[in-house]
């Protein structure tokens, strides 16, 4: 499997992203400059946390626009997986590739600490390893991951089984029905604000995020397999 | 048209002494005529006001940092540069430094303690180096004061927002708080970053004819004469030198990261600076004195981002994100593709020349011309120094001893000082994890980084407890080594070398350069003892507000290397059933300890006494044990005393302990007895510790339970784990946000 770490500026875990997929994946992995235009050759795309563009707009507004950008959503529309982590998971809600909004975090303040999440939904091709209504300990570290999105969107959401991750225990930053994590109706592009690459390896306090990539693997080693049968 | 015109002529200069207004003595007014052989200009004074400024001439403590060691056989790089460098094998090399930004945090937290961060990571990255980690000693005054509560928050938001958006982990630090920081807290940022030795940059102008190029943001008007600025007393009318604190742009700075790490791979680079402090001017004399040539600038060809900026204004402006480089003539096109690439401007506003002038040129017209090294050379001023009466009666002075009936209670009490609460609420706000390489967070004696590709780590903490400097600097100032090493043997880390940040008062009050003399020689005396040589730092006087100076606080910072991540220590018990050690016996120490100032409101008497030797040995048996895998948890004995140091070793567990003890209680638990660990051990490992590690004595067992009980001849204290843990999380949180 080949994935894109996509770079914009003031991209900040882009290298995190890289090392979780080299070394604690053991995979090919690629950073893609913004100003490309292609994402042919590679199997999945990541969207790094950081400050892209300094966020000094909306967070993500500015990426959205970015050259690489149109690559990204046409991967998506071919069902290739997106994944969003963090200012990612913000450039896919402003790109229109997930519905909703980022607020700032309900007490204003920027919050770096690991919390505990559900798994709500096992059934994605981002979580087939994890058990349903897994909790996983996984880190954050975000000003504005207070996802908001109206009543009608949130039944949507619900009804399609498009909530993957809630935070358990306190919620940290006001998020709408404690959402920490959503998918695509499609399936394959997931936004999410905890950091599963801050989390794939057991020396830095829990390993729980790297089984997200083994289930990306695992998919992708399938429909591999399933095209090369067909 | 520039208002060069409104300026003052050399000789209004000189008839109204205007030099006064900016900055300069009438000694120094004098020297600089000598200098030149002629009145300066306007433009010219304005250069030597900066660049003589104590921030950055160091005039006054010049002869005082002479006494540290700064070479050893790690040692690649010492004072001088950008950041100092140490080998730590494997071609790999740390580098570090910390610097201050007191006076800025003072008047404008939020951008004041951003561009702190800002600057001392273009220190780091200007030598060549990737920054993996960033660290804030913080001192405020009394927090019932909501001044210093609206200082602290954005203090915190401000390192926060810089350090979190250029992705580089804020891991470690201190905060405490004091009266004496009422009006004039202090904010040192460190900075430490990891590099290959081959890449090792130097800020030095080599070779006639090459091109000096200007990289970063363009110049405004903001941070002119920060420098001097920063070398004057707080006072009612600082809020009027606003405009003397600079803005940041932690975006930029990313980019700049970036591009000048793709420069120094580059074979045309000659040479690299720093604008920091004094801006242009120190970046372009300082390299051109380095290398004993000379630069011819164009300051017509300077970015800039306001109109009709004069010459003064250009070069003492202290604009964020900006650096100078020296490249190889013909090649700047090459170079400008590298800025091209993360949109930043590459500007050649200048050659290196022969003749060891900085000559800058505005408009067809050589509007300044001063020899290159002058301005790096400010005379050398030797203060008078005074015993302070406070010194001679604090020495005479009976020693305190503690009365206390409730020890539970007591204990409960000291674990919500502010100084001794949980950090959460500070620590939270920062990114600590960002880069993936962050092994120990933030709360431990040490934070550990990963070396990635390695086995390694580095080892990082800063360390001044200023108490007991008030009391006796000497002795305060080898402590505060003492206890940053301690810090870093118990993550299991070798002391490598510090940094250091010397916080004092003004200086010509000969009392305050008494203490900054008797600080730098206990500080130089412990780091030979302790073999960590001085590899950069900075000094930060006038830190006083009114005429009250803060306490003596010369922060050390010091980085350690730990050669097997499989072997790092924490303060947190591990295992049920571990045996509980306390290493080294208390003496009936409370001079300037946690306890007293909570009792009597103040320090008195004498600090804890030092042995340098026993330190020294101490702390090489307790790192010979952790690193042989002896240790569940190791922490050092300082603030709070033994009490402290348990609770922390509890406290984010789900264990307790059951601990018995002979000796008197107050002592055993509240003393601040110098050269002390608290360190549990497996019951597999009890014998090999006990035979590797001397003085120390069993005194209990690690619980599965949520109580701490402490048992002696007269008494027993029972806590609960739970809810001592929930009030001492409490504090800060519960502060910051009833009162705002």
């Amino acid at each position: 499997m080949k994935t894109a770490v996509i770079v914009f500026p003031g991209s900040n875990c882009d290298q995190d992203m890289y090392y979780a997929i080299k070394d604690g994946l053991g995979e090919e992995v690629e950073y893609v400059w913004h100003a490309e235009t292609s994402l042919d050759g590679f199997d999945a795309v990541m969207i790094p946390g950081g400050f892209s563009y300094g966020d000094y707009l909306r967070s993500g507004a500015i990426a959205r626009f970015a050259g690489i950008m149109p690559a990204v959503i046409e991967a998506a529309k071919a069902g290739k997986p997106v994944l969003g982590v963090c200012n990612g998971f913000q450039i896919l809600l402003e790109a229109g590739l997930l519905p909703g909004a980022m607020l700032k975090n309900k007490h204003l303040k920027f919050i770096c600490e690991t919390v505990h999440l559900k798994t709500e939904n096992n059934e994605t091709l981002f979580t087939s390893l994890y058990k349903k209504d897994e909790i996983i300990r996984i880190p954050i570290a975000h000003g504005e991951g207070n996802y908001y999105c109206d009543d009608e969107t949130l039944q949507g959401l619900r009804d399609n089984h498009q909530i993957v991750f809630t935070y358990d225990g306190e919620n940290p930053n006001g998020s709408r029905a404690d959402i920490a994590g959503i998918i695509n109706k499609a399936g394959n592009v997931l936004g999410m604000m905890p950091h599963p690459e801050r989390a794939a390896d057991a020396l830095l306090g829990s390993d729980d995020g790297l089984r997200l990539f083994q289930s990306i693997l695992n998919h992708w080693r399938e429909s591999a397999h399933a095209a090369y049968t067909s | 048209m520039p208002l060069t015109h409104l300026e003052p002529s050399p000789e209004q200069i000189e008839q109204e002494k205007i030099y006064r207004t900016m900055g300069l003595t009438e000694d120094e007014y004098v020297e600089v005529k000598r200098l030149l052989g002629r009145k300066p200009n306007y433009t010219e004074t304005g250069l030597f006001s900066v660049m003589w400024s104590e921030h950055c001439s160091y005039k006054t403590s010049k002869p005082l940092l002479k006494q540290f060691p700064t070479s050893g056989k790690r040692v690649l790089q010492g004072p001088g540069e950008g950041a100092g460098i140490i080998d730590i094998g494997d071609g790999q090399a740390v580098v570090f430094k910390i610097e201050s930004h007191n006076h800025p945090s003072a008047i404008e937290p939020y951008q004041g303690a951003a561009t702190g961060v800002g600057g001392i990571i273009r220190d780091v990255f200007s030598m060549g180096a990737r920054p993996v980690a960033l660290l804030d000693s913080l001192r405020f005054g009394d927090l019932n004061n909501s001044r210093v509560r609206y200082v602290f928050e954005e203090v915190v938001s401000g390192i926060a927002g810089y350090g979190n958006c250029i992705g580089i982990p804020t891991v470690g630090g201190e905060l405490q708080f004091d009266d004496c920081y009422n009006g004039n807290p202090l904010v040192n940022a460190m900075c430490v970053g990891i590099m290959n030795h081959e890449d090792i940059q130097v800020g030095q102008a080599r070779g006639i004819g090459n091109t000096v190029m200007y990289v970063g943001a363009s110049t405004g008007r903001d941070g002119i004469n920060g420098a001097t600025f920063a070398s004057e007393e707080i006072s009612d009318k600082s809020d009027e030198k606003r405009s003397a604190v600079q803005v940041g742009d932690p975006f930029m700075e990313k980019l700049l990261v970036e591009a000048c790490l793709e420069l120094t791979k580059h074979e045309a680079l000659v040479g690299i600076q720093d604008m920091g402090a004094a801006g242009l001017v120190s970046s372009a004399s300082e390299m051109a004195a380095k290398a004993g040539v000379g630069i011819h600038m164009n300051l017509d060809l300077i970015p800039q981002r306001e109109t009709e900026m004069t010459p003064y204004e250009m070069m003492l402006s202290e604009s964020q994100e900006r650096m100078l480089i020296v490249i190889k003539k013909g090649s700047e096109e090459e170079i400008k593709a590298i800025f091209a690439r993360w949109g930043l401007h590459a500007v050649a506003v200048g050659e290196v020349i022969e003749e060891e002038v900085l000559r800058l040129e505005h408009k067809g017209q050589i509007v300044a011309e001063v020899p290159s090294d002058a301005l790096a050379s400010a005379p050398v001023r030797h203060m008078p120094s005074k015993v302070p009466a406070e010194y001679t009666d604090n020495q005479a002075a009976p020693v305190w001893i503690p009365v206390i009936e409730d020890y539970a209670g007591t204990i409960k009490k000291l674990l919500v000082q502010p100084t001794l609460a949980s950090k959460d609420w500070v620590t939270r706000q920062y990114d600590y994890m960002v880069q993936t390489n962050t092994v120990v967070a933030p709360g431990s004696d040490a934070a550990v980084v990963r070396v990635r590709g390695t086995k390694k780590g580095l080892a990082m903490t800063t360390d001044c407890n200023a108490k007991y400097l008030a009391l006796d600097p000497l002795v305060g100032g080898k402590i505060a080594v003492a206890e940053a090493a301690r810090n870093i043997v118990c993550s299991g880390a070798v002391p490598l070398g510090i940094t250091d940040c010397l916080n004092f008062g003004t200086p010509e009050n000969p009392e305050v350069f008494w203490e900054m003399e008797e600080s730098v020689k206990g500080m130089a005396e412990a780091c030979k003892v302790l073999e960590t040589p001085v590899i950069s730092g900075n000094v930060s006087l006038y830190n006083e507000t009114d005429h009250e100076a803060i306490d003596p606080t010369p922060v050390v910072g010091m980085v350690g290397l730990v050669e097997d991540l499989d072997r790092v220590a924490t303060v947190s018990f591990k295992n049920e059933g571990d045996a509980v050690y306390v290493v080294g016996q208390a003496a009936p120490e409370f001079g300037g300890s946690a306890l007293q100032i909570m009792f009597e409101g103040k320090a008195s008497g004498k600090p804890p006494v030092l042995n340098l030797e026993l330190e020294k040995k101490r702390q090489s048996q307790v790192l010979a044990a952790i690193q042989s895998g002896l240790v569940s948890s190791a922490h050092d004995i300082s603030e709070g005393g033994l009490a402290a140091a348990i609770a922390d070793a509890v406290f984010g567990t789900s264990l307790g302990a059951d601990l018995h003890f002979t000796t008197d209680p107050a002592v055993e638990l509240f003393s601040e007895t110098q050269s002390r660990y608290l360190i549990s051990v497996p019951e597999a490992s009890m014998k090999a510790f006990e035979s590797a590690v001397d003085g120390a004595v069993l005194v209990g067992r690690v619980t599965r339970n949520d109580k701490i009980t402490l048992e002696f001849a007269s008494d027993t204290v029972t806590l609960d784990r739970p809810e001592l843990e929930k009030d001492w999380r409490g504090v800060l949180s519960c502060i910051m946000s009833a009162k705002n």
